[in-house]
């Protein structure tokens, strides 16, 4: 079974400071990591790989050069290849320009079965890549995925959260399936993996001339990104709350009512 | 002149912070109090390649490098001393020794099983009488047909409680003095071979240190480590390199006290201001930084010597004695900074204290340190 795996290099904070002039993230001073849904659908391509003998694991990344180290690290957990997709012409770019290149990209290698890429991003929580890329390549996808079992060499069972239930669904492969954090707990990397990421791995960088063929350039980078950002700013942090406690149910009901009243929202 | 991290060590020191922060630290104080070796986390260390770290792949090892595994106990030391020493003398003293003295042989036989952890190692030299004066062994070894016959016990062996091979010392020729000294690969169920008493310590409490005892143990002739009398010589060598672990040890020991203290002095607050706006916690801070700063430097230069061949022996003992001294120091004025919550177990500070003693003991004295450097200096 050839599994891809998705993974994003993100700022290590779920406070993401935006520069107020230009709309985009300041990474300088914050440490950057694999985004967690990411890094659970890394372990479970990993555990995928050890359920299949004979499977390889490849994860994809798109950004800057900085990204290496993310794949170095996804290498040193168990990923047998590394390509890191990157060029400035791919800069800038939305939703929608992100999963055409990653698509491309994912065209070229061609013979994957499994496609995994995490639910969504801490910086930017959109949930959108990972079922756009699904509709790029024409495949089926599962997402919001939290177990995923191996019926057959082409048959994966896949439990979906919902809100309100689960839904325990039947895919063929090739497909994609976007994951959970709470999808597997990811290892840690081992001492001779790391190693053999520096030393005996390497991370492929595709540049726009390796996907020729494969994307179409209006796609791409700011000039093919449809989303605009109107306006982005940091949310003033509310002051504390108040706590109301060992209150009987009565006491609970007009305790909040008469908070209600005080602030004439009843 | 280098002083940067290559990016495979800052990507292994990113791995050794994780695990300690997730895995060792949360036992840490449980570890301290109930005395408690933690057996889980070894079989994670070992899980994770901790155990095997400087040695080539063909013998089960990581084939990583001498800095990567002297930072290993150096982030495992910063949140729990006893977990550091535990891979320090497994590494430096028991698997390194085989390593570098042992025949093919005996690395293909010991080494896989040490550096997965299914095995776990320990050292035998010093006796009751005959501790920092370790030539004055009284541990004897006859050969007898196709084995030897070892008789005498041994003190204070970290490890022993759980290790299943020991580097032991013993001597085969009395009248030769130390070059009538010999070093055994003994294994635990080897007839005659038995653990004693476990020592109740100051520190370092979850650390399996206990007595061996050798009554007619039978020892395979070709578990001779090395050569007849070449025992001495194995054990300073060895001991050269464990001082990097114990430097090691030492300077985690040092660090992971500063980082308590600085996170405590920030929300502790006293006179209406918080410790670290007076200029004492400040300045005292400041200069254990500074001096903790040396000691890694002292310590990485010793590992790299190591790692790169060159004569290694004064700068493993200058880095033990400065790390060492250090850590007993910074840890004691940490716990002042702390006033009296750092006198009590509720913070791990004075755990940190008690563990940073044995660092100027174990593995050669800090006075033992002053007579190596010295003694290079007078030649």
């Amino acid at each position: 079974m050839k599994i891809v795996v998705c993974a994003k290099q993100v700022p290590d904070t779920t406070e993401v400071r935006l520069d107020p002039v230009t709309n985009t993230l300041i990474r300088d001073g914050v440490p950057s990591i694999i985004n967690p849904d990411d890094k659970a659908g890394i372990e479970a391509a990993l555990q995928l790989k050890e359920k299949c003998p004979g499977s390889t694991v490849t994860v994809v990344s798109m950004g800057p050069a900085q990204a290496d180290v993310a794949l170095r690290e996804a290498l040193a957990m168990g990923c047998d290849e590394a390509i890191l997709v990157s060029d400035r012409a791919f800069g800038g770019a939305d939703t929608w320009a992100t999963s055409s290149t990653i698509a491309a990209a994912l065209k070229k290698i061609g013979d994957y079965d499994v496609i995994i890429t995490g639910r969504q991003a801490i910086d930017g929580d959109t949930a959108q890549v990972g079922p756009q890329i699904a509709e790029h390549l024409g495949i089926p996808q599962v997402s919001y995925a939290e177990k995923l079992e191996v019926e057959d060499e082409h048959t994966l069972v896949v439990q979906r959260q919902f809100e309100d239930r689960y839904h325990i669904i039947e895919i063929k492969t090739p497909c994609l399936i976007t994951a959970l954090a709470e999808l597997a707990e990811p290892r840690y990397m081992s001492v001779g993996g790391v190693f053999d990421a520096y030393r005996e791995k390497e991370v492929k960088v595709w540049g726009l001339a390796d996907l020729e063929g494969y994307v179409d350039t209006a796609n791409i980078g700011l000039k093919g990104s449809p989303t605009r950002v109107a306006k982005s700013f940091t949310k003033q942090a509310k002051g504390a709350g108040e706590v109301l406690k060992d209150l009987s149910a009565d006491e609970a009901v007009e305790a909040i009512v008469a908070k209600l009243k005080e602030k004439y929202i009843i | 002149m280098d002083f940067n991290l290559s990016k495979e060590h800052l990507l292994v020191q990113q791995m050794y912070r994780e695990f300690a922060e997730n895995e060792v630290k949360p036992l840490a104080e449980e570890v301290d109090e109930k005395e408690m070796f933690p057996v889980e986390t070894v079989k994670k260390l070992a899980k994770y390649g901790m155990l095997g770290i400087p040695f080539p792949k063909q013998y089960g090892g990581q084939g990583a490098d001498y800095l990567s595994y002297i930072m290993c106990v150096e982030e495992l030391s910063k949140v729990c001393g006893t977990t550091g020493v535990i891979v320090s003398a497994h590494t430096s003293l028991c698997c390194a020794p085989i390593f570098e003295h042992g025949t093919e042989e005996q690395k293909q036989k010991y080494l896989p099983k040490l550096c997965s952890g299914e095995w776990i190692g320990a050292f035998g030299l010093t006796e009751p009488g005959a501790g920092t004066d370790a030539s004055g062994q009284q541990t004897k070894a006859v050969l007898e047909g196709d084995h030897y016959v070892l008789n005498g016990s041994k003190i204070f062996i970290t490890n022993a409680g759980y290790a299943n091979v020991f580097i032991i010392f013993a001597m085969t020729d009395k009248s030769k003095g130390t070059r009538g000294i010999s070093a055994f690969i003994v294994e635990r169920d080897f007839p005659g071979f038995s653990v004693g008493k476990h020592e109740r310590k100051m520190g370092i409490r979850g650390s399996s240190t206990c007595e061996l005892i050798m009554e007619n143990c039978i020892v395979p002739k070709e578990n001779l480590l090395g050569k007849e009398g070449k025992g001495f010589a194995i054990a300073m060598k060895t001991l050269d390199g464990g001082r990097i672990g114990i430097a090691s040890q030492a300077l985690g020991i040092a660090e992971g006290a500063i980082d308590e203290t600085v996170k405590y002095v920030k929300e502790r607050k006293q006179f209406g201001r918080a410790l670290a706006k007076f200029q004492n916690t400040a300045f005292e801070l400041a200069d254990m930084k500074a001096s903790t700063d040396a000691a890694q430097l002292l310590v990485y230069r010793a590992a790299m010597g190591k790692q790169e061949g060159k004569p290694y022996t004064t700068l493993a003992a200058a880095a033990k004695l400065f790390a060492a001294d250090n850590a007993s120091d910074v840890t004691r004025r940490c716990l002042q900074l702390f006033g009296g919550y750092g006198y009590t177990r509720e913070y791990p500070i004075e755990r940190m204290m008690r563990d940073a003693k044995i660092t100027e003991i174990y593995e050669g004295t800090t006075e033992v340190q002053k007579m190596v450097i010295s003694g290079a200096m007078f030649k």
